[in-house]
């Protein structure tokens, strides 16, 4: 029955969120804002994460190619439909779950412990509509920082491959080309798109409903990384089965 | 003036309010006490539409708050300023923009008119060269004022306050209620303040109902307060010795 009562007001948040309209010009200001705060301050460690993980892939595919006759550029393909196909779209929407997730969850848990919240709706604003709508909108950008965690992470194989000597640049970008179907990218963008509204609500969910005080803000973030990797895990199954089967 | 009739609110098999009727008038700091758990709390967040009452009236001037839609009582909450018990300012906004918050919401205010008026409240309240500031960089005293002029700056018709001097020493705490009485009469607005705070209810209390276990028990004025035979009340007021012994003073007088 809780679960049910959850999921429901999960979607009755949804609903309020798109319900009376903050002023354009405030909801304007606050959509930019998030952008920063969600988007581009995660730009780094998608980065980071992105690069090193497609430099493990070359290795690893490389160390596991001891048959002369598989071609090398089969490293490139590899890599590619690895970044491309799950590392990108999941693996990093993993990673956000617990920095964008846990900073909703906190930033909105404390405005609801410390009655900031309540403020907003004694003013006769719609706190959801001002709290939540504006990462929504901010996190349909969330495909951008997925298309840019492919690229460095298809880079990062490309100049581990070359440094390490496990392939020559050649054979990479032959693997690179080898087979591409455009079908793949617009999987892995349309898997980000979702992920994306699950990352801005479903923390936001955990943080506007947290009742107590700071050790249950705590523990709202922590419940709401689980439950935003839950969702996201069996969104990817079911995606993956619609599109891609 | 708050007219409020029958009012009933629960949680679960709890009854936290059984069937309050009261008014609260215009230009006068009215105050709600009683004991932790009384009903106050929720009481003032019924008065303001944060809670739905199972029964009850609640009517500001002609207007039957609980009858309007949920978005009417939005719109009507722009008459209605609050400080809350922990101040409850933004803490990702300066205190000049957290002053001009409502402003920017509602008003059409150029952005100079609006840092005008901002200036203007802050001084009402005693703040100056603080705009630039964070709610964390101020005192608890400070916020109070701040939160107060935030609940001000649109020039609301009632005022609420919960708890305004909880955490407050007593010397701020009076100049806090103080500030709310003067502003009170300065707008000519209703002001309901909930508290447990015998100071106030001797300074300020122009208009005070007793609250105990969802029932109110009494209502009266700061003056009443020593002469009244109700039990319930002078239970409540007397538990301190000091306030026995301003009770003798005021008897003998």
């Amino acid at each position: 029955m809780k679960y049910l009562h959850n999921i429901g007001q999960y979607f009755i948040m949804i609903r309020e969120a798109f319900g009376r309209m903050t002023k354009r010009k405030v909801l304007y200001h606050l959509t930019f804002k998030e952008i920063n705060d969600l988007i581009i301050d995660s730009l780094w460690i998608v980065c980071f994460l992105s690069f090193f993980i497609g430099g493990v892939l070359t290795i690893q595919t490389s160390l596991n190619l001891s048959n002369p006759l598989i071609p090398k550029s089969l490293i490139g393909f590899t890599t590619k439909q690895g970044i491309i196909l799950e590392f990108s779209p999941t693996f990093v929407s993993i990673v956000m779950a617990g920095k964008i997730g846990s900073f909703i969850t906190s930033s909105i848990g404390t405005m609801r412990v410390t009655e900031q919240i309540d403020a907003l709706e004694v003013m006769g604003i719609n706190s959801i509509n001002y709290l939540v709508l504006p990462k929504i909108i901010a996190m349909l950008c969330y495909p951008f920082l997925i298309a840019i965690s492919m690229f460095i992470g298809i880079f990062g194989g490309y100049i581990t491959g070359i440094i390490g000597s496990y392939v020559s640049g050649e054979d990479f970008l032959l693997g690179l080309e080898y087979d591409f179907e455009a079908f793949q990218l617009v999987y892995a963008f349309i898997k980000s798109f979702f992920f994306g509204l699950v990352l801005a609500t479903v923390p936001a969910y955990y943080g506007y409903y947290v009742k107590g005080g700071s050790l249950e803000v705590g523990k709202a973030s922590t419940a709401s990384f689980v439950w935003t990797c839950v969702i996201l895990i069996l969104i990817n199954y079911v995606l993956t089965q619609l599109l891609l089967s | 003036m708050i007219t409020v009739n029958n009012l009933h609110k629960s949680f679960g098999d709890q009854n936290v309010l059984k069937g309050v009727s009261t008014q609260f008038f215009k230009g006068k700091t009215n105050l709600i006490i009683g004991q932790s758990g009384s009903g106050k709390t929720v009481f003032l967040k019924c008065l303001l539409g944060l809670f739905k009452p199972e029964v009850g009236e609640i009517k500001y001037e002609d207007v039957d708050f609980l009858k309007l839609s949920e978005e009417e009582q939005r719109d009507f909450r722009q008459h209605m300023g609050m400080v809350f018990q922990g101040s409850a300012l933004f803490d990702t906004m300066s205190v000049g923009e957290n002053v001009m918050f409502p402003l920017m919401m509602f008003s059409k205010m150029s952005r100079e008119e609006r840092f005008d008026r901002m200036i203007e409240v802050l001084k009402r309240v005693d703040l100056e060269n603080v705009e630039d500031k964070t709610p964390s960089e101020l005192s608890g005293g400070m916020q109070k004022r701040v939160a107060i002029a935030r609940a001000i700056v649109n020039q609301p018709e009632y005022l609420f306050c919960d708890e305004p001097n909880s955490g407050l020493d007593p010397e701020t705490a009076i100049v806090i209620d103080n500030l709310i009485q003067e502003i009170t009469k300065e707008y000519d607005i209703t002001t309901v303040i909930n508290t447990h705070d015998m100071n106030s209810v001797l300074e300020i209390g122009e208009n005070i109902i007793f609250l105990k276990f969802g029932d109110l028990k009494w209502q009266g004025t700061n003056e009443e307060v020593f002469k009244t035979d109700n039990e319930d009340i002078s239970e409540f007021v007397y538990s301190s010795n000091l306030f026995k012994e301003v009770r003798k003073a005021h008897l003998k007088k």
